[in-house]
């Protein structure tokens, strides 16, 4: 029988280097080696082996030798928890901030844990938070949606007008511009929540842009940009491409079938698929159509890429390809060598997600992972890509290729250009080291 | 602006391919749906300043008028001088120069020991005006007059070494001031990442073999800072083909479970009103425990303990106040309900 121990959590904790059980050790040595007993040893090592990847034949599980209680007793009923929770076991699971990132808590971020979550939707619950000015639950009834600037006639909209008009449906990715913005300089966090966290995909429901502004009657020859405005204490502002505006964004109110959650904007927020999240304003009361940009706070002194010769980029919006193996992935570890499923995200703000490769060697050699569907422009594609893991050092990465042609560039490559104080639009390909303890951890290579 | 006129002459053209919905597609009755917008609405909510000052409203200010608003209203995030790092990054921090200012290009931007200020950053004084006015201060925001807005810009101007401190700041003489921004001419539009069509500046390798790239570590995060995110085994499923690894101690993993599982006197009348806490904006300055901007709740009611403390800090939070905690002014709060006002001095005052 193979020597295994468990920790205090019950998580199984290999020790191949003592798989014979001590009975038979004791035997051999006292006997020598007989038919029987190697065959005994033959089946040991067969066991081993087997156990690299999945735990051996050992005593009955008492799990299921006892019948467990949640098997014996009556179940909770219906509408005991009328709006359902996860279950209390995935209390880890949670939104988190990076100690020290900011000094307020109303102008901050909560990460989305992208280690935990499956396929290519948000949970709403863990969408990620960023808020200038503190997040508010606005009364619908009272919200208003004003439509001016060059238009025939200036609007205002309630909610019951825009949830009465026609509606699209339609899945996106969301990321802040200042994603992975502490990674410029030097591995700075230690998981992918800190590191990419401030990505979240979700289905959102709404009236198309298009729709509002030909229903005002705006002026299509003067028409450049479009202002977004928020109806919080920041009535935070934007600058919108009209080229966007007219394409595919939407006025939201729904988000994965329910409605916004007030930390994303309830009861409406813009939606404008590929371009960084500070554009999708939330709690969205007015658009204004113009033919200058605006120079909004969040245009001139944030949300601006400092360049290597002391130029700022302004009015930077679209979030170039990009991906991440989420699993696994910093701060995790590895119990075992054999077989692992690395899993990820990829995604792009000029379309769709064409390929995924991945490397374990740091770069040297990529082959192509399995891409999940639906792939959709704009959205977040899962890939996974089959592993076995020797025990060695390895150093895992992903790269993209999008539907423009555009490949996911590395560090090396993006740095070279841009320098390591832009703040935002940080796309490189990011490093996972697995240590031959299993450990994995954030790193830059060179 | 002529690199705007250019790039949206082509993205007008466009225009008529991009919209997928015209007036004559739209579905029957949909035309009848919402209303148009009166006048007062619209002065109301369309307070936004551009660069060339479109929407921007008369009125005047000098720095001298501004400091006595400055001090009030926003030195307790800011610092008096607009220098303090507390809450923000440095408004300004005195490292702008006549030929900053001659060349509309902060030097110190290609500085990495200089930490950026927004009068390093900012191009557009409108900028300013605009985000002043909509949402300062930070615990009251829209409360500010347009006089008190040009003021207050007037003050931060002239510690930036722009104007002096007697300069007039008006809907006219803001242009002065705009051909005088240090860092006027600092902005690039030379980026591919406008539109989805742009032109992407880097473009990544396709290597698939034998790849010619550095696979040596050359940055990790340092043994020192392993716990810097707290215990990375508690960010994860505890079952799972990942698990986390431990990066705290397990004794002090252990006291850190205990001290957050929740007790039952926890739930007594103890608890905090966070709604009023909430709606006073108290959160900005204070939390719960330690000092950050004012000092943390717990520390308030450590100090008041056993003294019949709750006119005074009724006082205190309605009125304001300085001189118990530090430097920091705490602002006078005028429009937190009395209801909510009582919730909170009964809480600090509790047993």
């Amino acid at each position: 029988m193979p020597d295994r121990c468990t920790d205090s959590r019950g998580q199984l904790q290999p020790a191949p280097e003592s798989f014979l059980a001590p009975d038979l050790i004791a035997d051999i040595s006292r006997e020598g080696v007989n038919e029987s007993r190697r065959g005994l040893l033959k089946s040991a090592l067969t066991a081993a082996t087997a156990a690299l990847a999945a735990p051996a034949l050992s005593a009955d599980d008492p799990d299921i030798v006892n019948i467990p209680e949640w098997s014996r007793t009556l179940g909770r009923p219906v509408a005991d928890n009328p709006y359902g929770q996860p279950s209390k076991y995935e209390a880890n699971i949670i939104r988190r901030q990076s100690p020290g990132l900011t000094q307020t808590d109303q102008a901050s971020v909560a990460f989305t844990p992208l280690q935990s979550t499956f396929g290519m939707i948000t949970p709403s619950g863990l969408h990620f938070e960023r808020h200038h000015q503190g997040w508010v639950d606005i009364d619908p009834r009272r919200h208003r949606l004003m439509i001016n600037g060059l238009v025939d006639t200036p609007m205002v909209f309630t909610m019951e007008d825009l949830m009465r008009m026609p509606s699209v449906s339609r899945i996106h990715f969301i990321e802040c511009g200042a994603n992975t913005a502490l990674e410029w300089g030097n591995a700075a966090v230690p998981t992918v929540q800190y590191t990419h966290g401030m990505l979240s995909g979700s289905e959102f429901t709404g009236v198309p842009v298009s729709l509002l502004l030909e229903r005002a009657g705006f002026d299509r020859q003067r028409a450049t940009v479009l202002l977004a405005e928020g109806a919080d204490g920041s009535s935070m502002t934007r600058t919108i491409n009209i080229a966007n505006a007219l394409d595919d964004a939407m006025v939201a109110y729904g988000q994965n079938g329910e409605m916004l959650r007030p930390e994303n904007g309830y009861p409406l927020r813009l939606v404008v698929p590929g371009v960084q999240g500070v554009s999708w304003v939330k709690w969205l009361r007015r658009l204004e159509v113009g033919d200058l940009p605006w120079a909004a706070k969040d245009e001139a002194v944030h949300y601006v890429d400092l360049m290597p010769d002391g130029s700022q980029r302004q009015y930077t919006a679209i979030q170039e390809a990009k991906s991440v193996i989420t699993s696994p992935s910093g701060g995790q570890k590895l119990m075992s060598q054999g077989y692992y499923c690395i899993t990820g995200l990829a995604w792009s703000g000029r379309g769709s997600v064409v390929k995924v490769e991945v490397s374990v060697d740091g770069g040297r050699n990529w082959r192509a992972a399995r891409t999940e569907g639906p792939i959709l422009p704009k959205a977040l594609t899962r890939f996974n890509f089959d592993w076995v893991w020797n025990g060695d050092e390895a150093l895992l990465q992903s790269r993209v290729t999008d539907s423009s042609g555009y490949t996911q560039p590395s560090r090396t490559e993006l740095v070279a250009v841009r320098g390591t104080r832009s703040i935002y639009h940080n796309n490189a390909i990011q490093s996972w080291r697995v240590a031959p303890s299993g450990e994995v951890e954030n790193v830059h290579l060179g | 602006m002529s690199i705007w006129v250019k790039q949206f002459t082509v993205c007008t053209a466009l225009q008529l391919c991009l919209s997928n919905v015209s007036i004559a597609e739209m579905a029957a009755g949909v035309e009848q749906i919402g209303r148009s917008a009166t006048e007062a609405e619209l002065a109301a909510w369309d307070i936004d300043v551009r660069p060339d000052f479109q929407g921007l409203p008369p009125g005047s200010g000098d720095a001298l008028q501004g400091e006595e608003i400055w001090l009030e209203k926003c030195a307790f995030c800011h610092g008096d001088f607009g220098d303090s790092n507390e809450v923000f990054t440095p408004i300004v921090l005195g490292n702008i120069t006549e030929d900053d200012i001659a060349s509309g290009r902060v030097a110190d931007l290609t500085n990495p020991a200089v930490a950026r200020t927004t009068l390093m950053k900012v191009a557009t004084v409108s900028t300013l005006w605009d985000y002043i006015y909509r949402a300062m201060p930070w615990n009251a925001p829209k409360s500010l007059s347009p006089d008190e807005v040009y003021s207050l810009l007037a003050y931060i101007l002239n510690l930036g070494y722009i104007i002096d401190e007697d300069f007039e700041l008006t809907e006219s003489t803001i242009q002065d001031v705009q051909d005088r921004m240090p860092n006027r001419n600092g902005m690039t539009f030379d980026h591919g990442l406008w539109a989805v069509d742009g032109t992407p500046d880097v473009q990544g390798s396709q290597c698939t073999d034998d790849c010619p790239v550095g696979t040596h570590v050359t940055s990790s995060i340092p043994e020192y800072a392993r716990d810097a995110h707290g215990n990375l085994e508690d960010q994860v499923r505890s079952y799972g083909p990942f698990p986390g690894v431990r990066t705290v101690a397990l004794d002090a993993d252990a006291d850190a479970i205990v001290s957050a599982v929740p007790t039952d006197e926890a739930n007594s009348a103890e608890l905090p009103p966070s709604d009023a806490l909430a709606a006073g904006g108290c959160m900005a300055c204070h939390q719960m425990e330690g000092n950050r901007v004012g000092p943390g709740f717990a520390e308030i009611k450590a100090h008041y303990a056993g003294q019949d403390a709750a006119s005074h800090l009724t006082s205190k939070i309605r009125q304001g106040g300085s001189g118990v905690w530090g430097v920091i002014p705490m602002p006078a709060n005028p429009a937190l309900a009395e209801a909510d006002l009582q919730q909170i001095v009964g809480w600090l005052t509790a047993d």
